[in-house]
């Protein structure tokens, strides 16, 4: 199965957008980690802005950021959320304030505990009506993403957009859950080669024994480990570095060669 | 798209365990619903709880798994040789060519509310014995069902809310079409947790009686708790003229509202017309359509104006949540089954606490159930977030 990529967006710890991040990620530059920044979610209306969670903003940050890359629209661009869990701090509240004798949950609470909210606030915001869907695989949800939205673009002939993040929990669910830092990872993928296309990816399941690719650079590679979107940094590398490679994230393979 | 062939499938819901008990409470019209919840929960609501759950003990191996989600799971995958048929799958396949897609949209909620409830009073702390990746996180039933039935195919959970496990429908069909995999099993849980009972408390939408679908008087939905599953498989060359197959999908945003549906029921058309096109049939050709009919005042009323806008009014229609109750994240498997039982046993199910049908809908509502000549089903299944899944299941054509 091969698909090429007509955009990305990126979002980490001193990995602000893809553009920045390029250098780090193709070992041209040190990396050097710092606080997310999360760009303003214009986006999304005011009202939405203030009731979602911080996965919602990343995710939506994240996908914009690559829309723009690749020159589509999201009127017509297929859908694939992958996220190990939900919004954190909704969670947190929720399970809360179930635990007290009252149990009054909050409605835009429990409607933001739904796994696809990012998926509900961007159809929203950007009133497209064809279809997504959000997915987990706990730690290989990047994977689980990469390849239902490559079979997505390759079977309906059809662009397709995955947006894949994590957001930290609050405690006392990081004890249990540790995160390292929220990272977002979207890629434009087309079935295609167009004229925006800068890579592409031969994609092909993995033997169970095959380990995953690591980072170079340790705190990449503590990063990597750190947050289940970022198993992408890898793949992200490989482009970065505007050469062919072979990629092993958790179960699938990916052959990474420019275009 | 290609059809695929549901070779087996089972089940377990608030009216019965296995094939046999599903259809015949179908067809007697019998409601698994009763007043009350979970034994802390005072709201005054109906559930569909699944009898034995209590005391039901996963195989030993899997202890660590243990959540009310994954024992309904097991119960599932108990019913109807379910279990031996994918054991003679991963024979004929091998455990790499067998895809795993399931559903869930609270997953082991409950697990997690009973961890909080025993944090420790001075640091907070959450229990050591909870197991968050085995029991509560999204894709704890995707890890317990490819460890106890050991497939190694590609594997995730899709959460999309009341969507969730018809959409599994979806990704194994691409899957499949795609060379990925040679079979897959889909469906999934979803269970009784105080997430879903107070959150839909909290918007009003708990019925205080059990839930009356499409009816003038309908007043909220009654939740229930169901697991199932379906393998699908490419079709044989000579399939069986009896056998069910999925033969077509269609997926939807509504694109409006995070907990309310389009008033005009515009994303659950859209879902119903490119099922339609994906099974390339027309909608005369739909003999019942199983609804979503959750018995809310607006998704009803939403579903009636998008039903008869494509069906117009002649289509035998109904929704069996009187008498599952709104089983959430598994109300996809529930209903592909209730469609695949309909086609194999020549059943038009009905809706037993439905009395009045809403005067002012246009659709065909099928109140008590009848036998009839079922050739294909259309079942629809819509969700938070504006996602909304239409399955179409039928004989081979």
């Amino acid at each position: 199965m091969r698909v090429f990529i007509e955009g990305i967006g990126l979002v980490g710890p001193g990995l602000e957008n893809w553009p920045a991040a390029r250098a780090v990620l193709a070992g041209a530059a040190a990396y050097e980690p710092a606080p997310v920044r999360l760009q303003p979610v214009t986006l999304l209306p005011p009202a939405e802005r203030r009731r979602s969670g911080m996965t919602v903003k990343l995710a939506i940050a994240t996908g914009v950021e690559a829309l723009a890359q690749a020159g589509r629209d999201a009127i017509d661009m297929p859908m694939v959320f992958a996220a190990s869990g939900g919004d954190g701090d909704t969670l947190h509240e929720t399970l809360a304030t179930l635990a007290t004798e009252q149990r009054e949950v909050s409605p835009t609470k429990f409607h933001n505990s739904v796994h696809n909210a990012p998926s509900g606030y961007w159809a929203v915001a950007t009133g497209s009506r064809v279809p997504s869907v959000s997915l987990s695989a706990f730690d290989a949800s990047f994977s689980a993403g990469l390849l239902e939205a490559a079979v997505q673009a390759t079977v309906h002939d059809h662009p397709v957009t995955l947006i894949a993040y994590d957001v930290p929990y609050p405690e006392p669910l990081q004890a249990i859950r540790p995160m390292a830092a929220m990272v977002g990872v979207a890629l434009v993928l087309t079935p295609h080669r167009t004229d925006r296309a800068f890579a592409a990816l031969a994609i092909a399941m993995a033997d169970a024994t095959s380990d995953a690719t690591q980072m170079a650079d340790a705190e990449l590679e503590r990063l990597r480990l750190g947050n289940p979107a970022a198993r992408a940094l890898p793949l992200l590398a490989a482009i970065a570095r505007a050469d062919s490679a072979i990629i092993h994230l958790d179960g699938i393979v990916l052959a990474v060669s420019p275009v | 798209m290609q059809p695929l062939l549901v070779s087996q499938f089972s089940i377990v819901s608030s009216i019965g365990a296995g094939q046999a008990a599903t259809l015949a409470s179908l067809r007697a019209g019998t409601s698994g619903l009763r007043p009350g919840a979970l034994e802390t929960v005072s709201l005054p609501t109906y559930t569909g709880a699944v009898e034995g759950l209590a005391d039901f003990r996963l195989p030993d191996a899997f202890a660590a798994f243990d959540c009310r989600n994954n024992r309904l799971a097991e119960m599932a995958l108990r019913q109807d040789g379910f279990a031996d048929a994918v054991a003679t799958a991963v024979a004929r396949y091998g455990a790499r060519r067998i895809g795993l897609f399931l559903g869930t949209s609270t997953s082991g909620s409950l697990h997690a509310e009973l961890a909080y409830q025993a944090r420790d009073p001075v640091t907070g702390a959450l229990p050591e014995t909870f197991d968050y990746e085995r029991t509560h996180n999204i894709a704890s039933l995707m890890r317990y069902l490819s460890e106890r039935l050991g497939i190694t195919g590609p594997s995730f959970v899709v959460s999309c809310a009341c969507a969730s496990t018809a959409k599994t429908f979806g990704s194994a069909a691409r899957m499949i079409e795609a060379g990925l995999c040679d079979a897959a099993i889909v469906g999934g849980a979803d269970s009784l947790c105080l997430t879903t009972l107070y959150g839909f408390h909290s918007l009003s939408l708990n019925a205080p009686g059990p839930c009356r679908p499409f009816d003038a008087a309908r007043d909220g939905i009654s939740i229930g708790e169901a697991a199932g599953f379906a393998l699908l498989e490419k079709p044989p060359a000579h399939a069986d003229s009896e056998a069910v197959m999925l033969l077509g999908v269609g997926e939807s945003n509504d694109a409006y509202h995070m907990s309310s549906p389009h008033p005009e029921g515009i994303g659950a058309r859209l879902a119903m017309e490119r099922a339609l096109a994906a099974a390339g049939l027309a909608p005369r050709d739909i003999d019942y359509i199983n609804l979503h009919g959750t018995a809310t005042l607006v998704g009803d009323a939403a579903e009636d104006i998008a039903v008869s806008t494509v069906f117009g009014g002649d289509t035998p229609c109904s929704s069996t949540k009187g008498q599952t109750g709104h089983t959430l994240g598994a109300a996809g498997i529930v209903e592909a089954i209730v469609s695949a039982l309909a086609i194999r046993h020549g059943l038009l199910p009905g809706s037993p606490n439905t009395e009045t049908v809403d005067p002012s809908f246009h659709s065909r509502y099928q109140i008590a159930s009848e036998p009839a000549r079922v050739d294909s089903v259309l079942s629809n299944s819509f969700g938070f977030g504006g996602s909304n899944c239409s399955l179409i299941f039928g004989k081979q054509r």
